[in-house]
């Protein structure tokens, strides 16, 4: 059903939300916390507080920045801002399996981060 | 100064727009330090226009450079060089700079290169 | 009336110092991409002394983009895409140095 919603085409309908083949937005305006939910909900995942803090505070680093952290330097951003028991990768890698540098930026409406394998 | 054992000095000389270089070493800047590969970054020639403030590139729609270039100490990159002759040749002042960085002069600068296991050139 | 137009930076690039040995009078130069820097004042880029009559003109977009708005030399003209195409039109050739 998710899946069906993000559609991967140039579509008008009004949830047609255009991502890349990855599920990365397109266009990072499209991103709202609702869009935030379905793109987590497409990879499996329902959106806790803990995902939330970890979701605003990559947006504020793209903000900044514009770059999304690879891995190590999202664990050192999550540990100086949340505090060393949220600021280590098995924290993170519980919350976001996989790829969390990845999953989390892809929820939080960014680009994948660059310098991540 | 870093371990010449494992080190990458990454050598930048272009301009920040007009080309893909400029974007092309910061990006492979992150990677190395993203992987804690030490690495220090030398800005010389047209390069240092890359730290001018106030960069608007709305109207030629590509990504800010200057907006990034600061992230560079956040990813642990805090050997940031600059050689002051290119500087001096183009009227611009260190402190103005969007970075903190270090102007070399011409022997530090050669040692630079010396110093390094690896050099990266952009 | 001819504009030349130069997209090089003229510290890294002979394209400024032969567009301005082959630029005649009356013609425009018009300075695009890198070829902006080469209106830096700070740089004493001998883009005097010009042929009399020679007009330059350099692109808002791409100065802005190189945060060079401060530091023009007076006598540059800022012009935007729409100027630009003026430019074009109202010379009867065009020559660009790349």
């Amino acid at each position: 059903m998710s899946k069906r919603i993000l559609t991967d085409s140039q579509s008008q309908s009004k949830h047609g939300i255009s991502v890349d083949v990855e599920g990365y937005l397109r266009n990072l305006d499209d991103w709202s916390e609702q869009v935030a939910e379905v793109i987590a909900e497409s990879e499996g995942l329902q959106l806790t507080s803990e995902h939330w803090e970890i979701v605003r505070l990559l947006r504020d680093f793209y903000q900044e920045y514009k770059v999304s952290p690879a891995m190590r330097i999202l664990v050192k951003q999550v540990k100086n801002s949340l505090g060393s028991e949220k600021g280590s990768s098995i924290y993170l890698m519980k919350l976001f399996p996989g790829s969390p540098a990845k999953l989390a930026s892809k929820i939080a409406g960014l680009p994948k981060p660059t310098n991540c394998l | 100064m870093t371990d010449k054992k494992q080190s990458i000095l990454a050598v930048l000389t272009k301009p920040p727009y007009g080309g893909t270089t400029a974007k092309e070493a910061l990006d492979a800047v992150l990677t190395a330090a993203a992987f804690e590969v030490p690495v220090s970054v030398l800005f010389m020639d047209d390069a240092v226009f890359q730290l001018l403030p106030e960069q608007k590139t709305e109207g030629i729609e590509v990504k800010c450079l200057a907006t990034t270039l600061p992230v560079l100490p956040m990813y642990d990159v805090e050997h940031i060089y600059v050689d002051r002759k290119a500087l001096v040749d183009r009227g611009i002042d260190a402190e103005q700079l969007i970075l903190s960085v270090q102007p070399v002069e011409t022997d530090t600068l050669r040692s630079l290169f010396q110093n390094h296991s690896r050099i990266l050139s952009f | 009336m001819i504009l030349h137009t130069v997209n090089k930076s003229p510290l890294t690039s002979s394209c400024l110092n032969n567009c301005l040995r082959a630029i005649g009078d009356n013609d425009g130069l018009l300075l695009i991409e890198d070829g902006v820097y080469g209106a830096d004042k700070h740089q004493g880029l001998k883009l005097k002394p010009l042929p009399s009559g020679i007009t330059v003109y350099a692109l808002k977009a791409d100065v802005e983009a190189r945060g060079l708005m401060g530091r023009l030399s007076e006598d540059v003209r800022v012009i935007d895409d729409q100027e630009f195409v003026d430019l074009v039109v109202s010379h009867n050739a065009s020559q660009s140095w790349y």
